[in-house]
């Protein structure tokens, strides 16, 4: 009967390794879960994007780009500094195992931060939900079909870098309607508050995980500093970590979707 | 035919129950009402024949169990099973393969008969439907507003429905016909009565504490006397008294499921010597319950609302006209 | 409590035949804390069953009120229309959340499935553990909504009513919200223990049935929970943020709801009734003395009921404004659900055939559920096509139709499973007398409280009505009358079980000669569940075991080794 330093083999598994490889597979069940849990919000999201593109055009022009993808960015580095600190716990290092932990820890309070500062905006404006939508809204943008034109890098206008054909695609619209920038009465479309319906629901859950997350790692942090994860037994971080990288997955979804639609 | 009506008819229904028709036009079978469209009369066909093929397999099924628990019951003698397969590969693919060729005929024939009841004919005659807590509303053509559904015999009518409120279920049992109204859009569906005479309309999707109130009948005239009908009801307001005016549309416009004229309180303050008096509102001030009052609770009811009670009513801007207000506002006078 | 059945052999039985008086699982530890902070699945399952059962008797004391109602078609002294319709709202809620889903998993699966596994506990004690009290929380909220303002939806919670209710919405589907977890985590617990804790020998043709049903089930508990957690999060939010999403005046869509409703709780009924398949599955085949007929095909089917399950939710909403299309694909599809389920009832009657047919009370309960389940199943041909639909959705027909597969379908089966696996969690056999007496009343009150409804909803009757037309009062009296005679009956096996614990005789480690591997062990086992782990064989060679009369139970065959 193997006994790992810090870790205890169960009574009613026969080997360490039949508990590590259950934990595991509960960890992915979990996980899947997740997945599920999230795609009903993407489900809605697929709905009301479907039947009414022009809210989802018009509306995610209020959300900071570059916010997004420093947050993206950010997340994706905490993603980086969990997988070598699950490394870091198989090889024993325990300085560097509690060091990687609390720089994730840092990272993911640093993506809460800016998402803060986002929705502080987003508050202020009035830019919300259902009913409590009350922002004043501007004009929708200038078309996207422009003359070619050749910006070196980012492109903040939006304009398409292709020459327009003499007639567009004809894609799902019906002939005869409008461009979907264009909304008839040459105001804003009605109900843009489904947009932030849909961005603080989908942003919202995803927040809550990440605060779950930080401080199910601070859990594992304060073990860590204790001496219990080593060679014989890592599964707790390895576990966790399998978790942050799916908080990470979904929010590498929801950027594109929310954050850079056209 | 009721259950209970003595044992030999019991026995009789059973048995018309099991392998005879659902029901018919003349009068309802066991399982079914009076076959009141031309819609109904292939639904029950369809109903017959799952009826058959379900009696066949129930019969099938509990008949064999029965057989095997009498001729295999474990007695002195015989404590153990005879020996037998535990698996016979060539079975158990037939009797896989039939139910589903059998349950594939079944899904045809009622997809197509969806489908039929589904599409109205180009030159159906078309009734305006609002469901609303707790009352069906129907606008016809000219514009009258009534509490029942009026049609001609033996015409399409199409149905055009949408709710005000919440999601309720716009049901016709003689008809087959059923369908939720949703706030926010339309729904559309067809029939064609054959034979005149009255037949019920239920809600059939929950929807607060009068769900099971919200009742209407279908009244199916013969030829000509629909628009001899409509014209009479439509003239309500002319030939009425203001308060008489008043009182039917109290009646059949959605204000009696909430307001009574006895005195008992209901979801709103009772009508009766309502009008023309102090009243204290939700909120500390107090009201003179005259004409302007009723109008605006009408019309806002939300502005005013009575010390007591909640603000649920509904608006009927854009539902009664000025007219018809008025008329309202002079039966109130009377309920002193 | 001395047991005065002679010890069987020292081998691997252990403690003798009956533990009672020895150490097992119920004497090993004694007081409070022992129990509400074990790790023992034994345990956890006898907790289960206590709670579930409490609230399948409020769920039925709801009923039986309903139903009291409904002797007279107009307003009734009482209840007013108001608490009629709280009264069906929690009758559902309290039944379906609080009692069936959790089931024969939480309450019998917890106890059987490691010991069918030879194994020592679940694959996570702590988690096991964790998930019933979350139960309890879960349940505790569900039931504090009664008194903050008792819901009146329906189970169902369709928009816009459940967000402009003024009832108690928030606290009932938060705790919804918290069962889910506790099903969820059941679900994952059993999944890992199934692919993990198998023993040696057992591939996975040679597991039990009634794990081939919990896997299928837990399989469901996972992949559709999550939905309706994400769909009660939302109508929260809806209610509590005014969040738009279902609302039309906010560009909101009120079916959206109904999609992610269903997409859970279509699935959800194939919670209930795998695990019911997985009970009869066993009982079947110990109570014929025969192997089961057609275990690929059984097996098979679990699984193909649990994918097509998520495949087929629309069949809930044919006139809530489908289109065509979509109405056909749900049409079909649910037409090919039933096809697996009829396999397993074939399958089922062909193992009765040239069997020695024992009528011992399980066995009862065996004819019970075929017959309707049978029902049941075939009323949903009715439900499933999609012009007979149009007529009979909302009526009492539907209700008709799931009591049918619910409760003469899952309950039965459960009540079936307590009354076959009673001696092994006690150590007691119960009356026979008394159990035969109950399964028969229970069958005819269930018939006639619900026979008489399929009629009434095909001749148009509505479902959830307080007020209905004087054409249909006799219906509801004999339906009513029977709902009397159903709960005697319940009232019957309750008290035969209940006495048993007391005043049974002492049970034999397999009083009934099942082949699977918890009749290896004494009654009740002990705390580790097994003094040496047995063998695993074929779990259905019943035939290896033989009645000693003397010992009032089974034993292995002389010559064979019982495996």
């Amino acid at each position: 009967m193997a006994e790992a330093h810090g870790g205890h083999l169960a009574h009613h598994f026969d080997t360490a390794e039949q508990q590590f490889e259950s934990g595991k597979l509960g960890m992915w069940i979990f996980l899947a879960t997740e997945i599920l849990l999230f795609g009903g919000l993407f489900c809605a999201y697929a709905v009301y994007r479907s039947s009414h593109p022009e809210i989802f055009l018009y509306a995610h022009r209020y959300l900071d780009k570059t916010l997004g993808a420093i947050n993206t960015a950010v997340l994706i580095c905490s993603s980086f500094t969990m997988a070598w600190a699950v490394r870091c716990a198989q090889l024993g290092r325990r300085k560097a195992l509690v060091r990687l932990l609390a720089a994730t820890i840092a990272l993911a309070g640093c993506f809460l931060g800016i998402k803060y500062v986002e929705y502080e905006h987003k508050w202020k404006e009035g830019l919300l939900w259902g009913k409590r939508f009350h922002a004043k809204l501007e004009q929708p943008a200038a078309p996207a079909v422009a003359p070619l034109v050749r910006t070196p890098s980012v492109n903040p206008e939006e304009r398409s870098l292709i020459a327009p054909a003499a007639e567009g695609p004809r894609g799902l619209a019906k002939p005869g309607q409008r461009p979907l920038w264009e909304t008839g009465t040459g105001g804003p479309p009605k109900n843009v508050q489904t947009f932030f319906a849909v961005y603080f629901t989908m942003t919202g859950l995803h927040g809550i995980h990440v605060i779950a997350g930080m401080v199910l790692l601070t859990l594992m942090l304060l073990r860590a500093r204790r001496g219990e994860f080593g060679p014989a037994y890592f599964t707790p971080v390895d576990l966790a970590g399998l978790y942050w990288h799916l908080v990470d997955l979904i929010w590498i979804y929801l950027f594109p979707l929310l954050y850079l639609i056209r | 035919m009721q259950v209970g009506s003595g044992t030999l008819s019991l026995g009789h229904d059973l048995v018309a129950a099991l392998f005879g028709r659902a029901a018919t036009q003349a009068g309802g079978g066991f399982w079914m009402p009076v076959q009141g469209s031309t819609g109904a009369a292939a639904v029950d066909r369809i109903f017959d024949l799952i009826l058959w093929i379900a009696v066949f397999f129930f019969v099938l099924i509990v008949g064999l169990m029965v057989l095997f628990v009498v001729r295999y019951r474990r007695r002195e003698g015989r404590e153990d099973a005879e020996k037998s397969a535990s698996h016979n590969t060539a079975l158990e693919i037939t009797w896989t393969v039939i139910p589903i060729l059998i349950v594939i005929a079944i899904f045809a024939w009622g997809f197509k008969a969806y489908l039929d009841m589904n599409v109205a004919p180009a030159n159906s005659y078309e009734v305006l439907v609002t469901g609303q807590k707790w009352k069906w509303l129907f606008t016809y053509a000219n514009g009258h507003v009534d509490e029942n559904l009026h049609v001609p015999v033996d015409v399409p009518v199409r149905l055009v429905m949408t709710s005000e409120d919440v999601i309720h279920g716009f049901y016709i049992p003689a008809f087959r016909l059923k369908r939720d109204v949703v706030p926010g859009r339309y729904v559309r569906i067809w029939f064609r009565a054959v034979k005149t005479g009255e037949y019920q309309i239920y809600c059939t999707q929950y929807c607060g504490t009068g769900h099971s109130d919200m009742w209407a009948k279908v009244i199916v005239h013969e030829p000509g006397g629909f628009e001899r009908w409509l014209e009479e009801a439509s003239d309500f307001l002319k030939r009425m008294s203001p308060a008489e005016a008043g009182e039917r549309l109290y009646r059949t416009r959605g204000c009696a499921q909430c307001h009574t004229v006895d005195g008992t309180v209901g979801t709103g303050p009772t009508l009766s010597k309502l009008f023309g008096h102090q009243v204290a509102l939700e909120g500390g001030k107090t009201v003179v319950t005259d004409e302007n009052y009723v109008r605006e609770s009408i019309l806002e009811p939300q502005a005013k609302v009575v010390l007591g009670f909640q603000a649920v009513m509904p608006t009927f801007k854009g539902h009664l006209t000025d007219q018809e207000i008025t008329a309202i506002i002079e039966y109130l006078k009377t309920l002193e | 409590m001395a047991t005065n059945n002679p010890v069987f052999g020292a081998g691997e039985f252990g403690a003798g035949q009956n533990a009672l008086g020895g150490d097992n699982y119920l004497s090993h530890g004694h007081g409070l804390k022992s129990w509400l902070l074990t790790l023992d699945h034994k345990r956890i399952g006898v907790m289960y069953l206590v709670s579930i059962l409490a609230s399948f008797f409020l769920g039925g004391i709801f009923a039986l009120l309903i139903r009291t109602k409904l002797l007279t078609p107009g307003s009734s002294a009482l209840m007013d229309a108001n608490t009629y319709n709280q009264m069906f709202t929690l009758h559902g809620a309290v039944m379906i959340f609080l009692f069936i889903i959790p089931g024969i998993p939480a309450a019998l699966g917890n106890f059987v499935l490691p010991l069918m596994l030879g194994a020592k506990d679940v694959a996570f004690p702590r988690l096991n553990l964790a998930s019933y009290y979350m139960w309890v929380a879960g349940a505790l909220l569900a039931l504090l909504s009664i008194i903050t303002g008792a819901v009146d939806t329906g189970w169902t919670f369709y928009t816009p009513y459940s967000t402009t209710t003024n009832t108690s919405v928030i606290t009932m589907v938060a705790g919804v919200f918290v069962l889910g977890f506790s099903s969820i985590f059941t679900g994952l617990n059993f999944v890992v223990s199934i692919h993990k804790l198998r023993p040696e020998g057992m591939s996975w043709f040679r597991m039990p049935l009634f794990l081939w049903g919990l896997y299928g089930t837990a399989i469901i508990q996972i992949m559709a929970t999550p939905v309706l957690g994400i769909t009660l999060l939302l109508l929260i939010a809806e209610r509590a943020l005014g969040v738009g999403i279902f609302d039309p005046s906010l560009g909101g869509d009120p079916i959206l709801f109904q999609h992610f409703f269903w997409f859970y709780s279509h699935p959800a009924v194939y919670i209930m009734i795998l695990p019911a398949m997985g009970v009869i599955s066993e009982l079947v085949s110990v109570f014929s003395r025969k192997h089961i007929f057609g275990y690929k095909f059984i097996a098979f089917s679990s699984i193909a009921i649990a994918v097509i399950s998520f495949l087929v939710w629309g069949h809930h909403m044919f006139v809530s404004g489908q289109s065509n299309l979509a109405g056909m694909i749900f049409s079909f599809l649910t037409f090919m659900v039933a096809i697996p389920s009829a396999v397993k009832v074939f399958n089922w009657v062909a193992t009765m055939y040239k069997g020695s047919i024992w009528l011992a009370t399980p066995m009862l309960y065996v004819l019970s559920f075929l017959f309707l389940f049978g029902i049941g199943g075939l009323t949903g041909l009715f439900l499933g096509a999609l012009a007979v639909n149009v007529h009979l959705h909302d009526t009492y027909f539907v209700v008709a139709h799931f009591h049918y597969v619910m409760f003469g379908g899952t309950v039965i089966a459960f009540l079936g499973g307590m009354h076959y696996w009673w001696p092994k969690m006690f150590g007691r056999m119960y009356s026979e007398l008394w159990g035969r007496i109950g399964a028969l009343l229970v069958f005819v009150g269930f018939n006639t409280t619900f026979f008489t409804q399929f009629v009434m909803g095909s001749r148009g009757a509505p479902r959830r009505s307080y007020h209905y037309l004087p054409e249909f009062q006799s219906y509801h009296q004999l339906s009513t009358i029977g709902s009397y005679l159903l709960g005697v009956g319940l009232l019957v096996v309750a008290v035969n079980l209940v006495h048993a614990l007391f005043r049974g005789r002492p049970a034999p480690a397999n009083p009934w000669g099942g082949a699977t591997l918890e009749w290896r062990t004494s009654s009740p086992p002990p705390h580790d569940n097994f003094t040496a782990t047995p063998v695993a064989g074929d779990p259905y060679d019943v035939e290896a075991w033989a009645f000693d009369r003397q010992l009032g139970g089974f034993v292995p065959r002389a010559g064979g080794s019982g495996s």
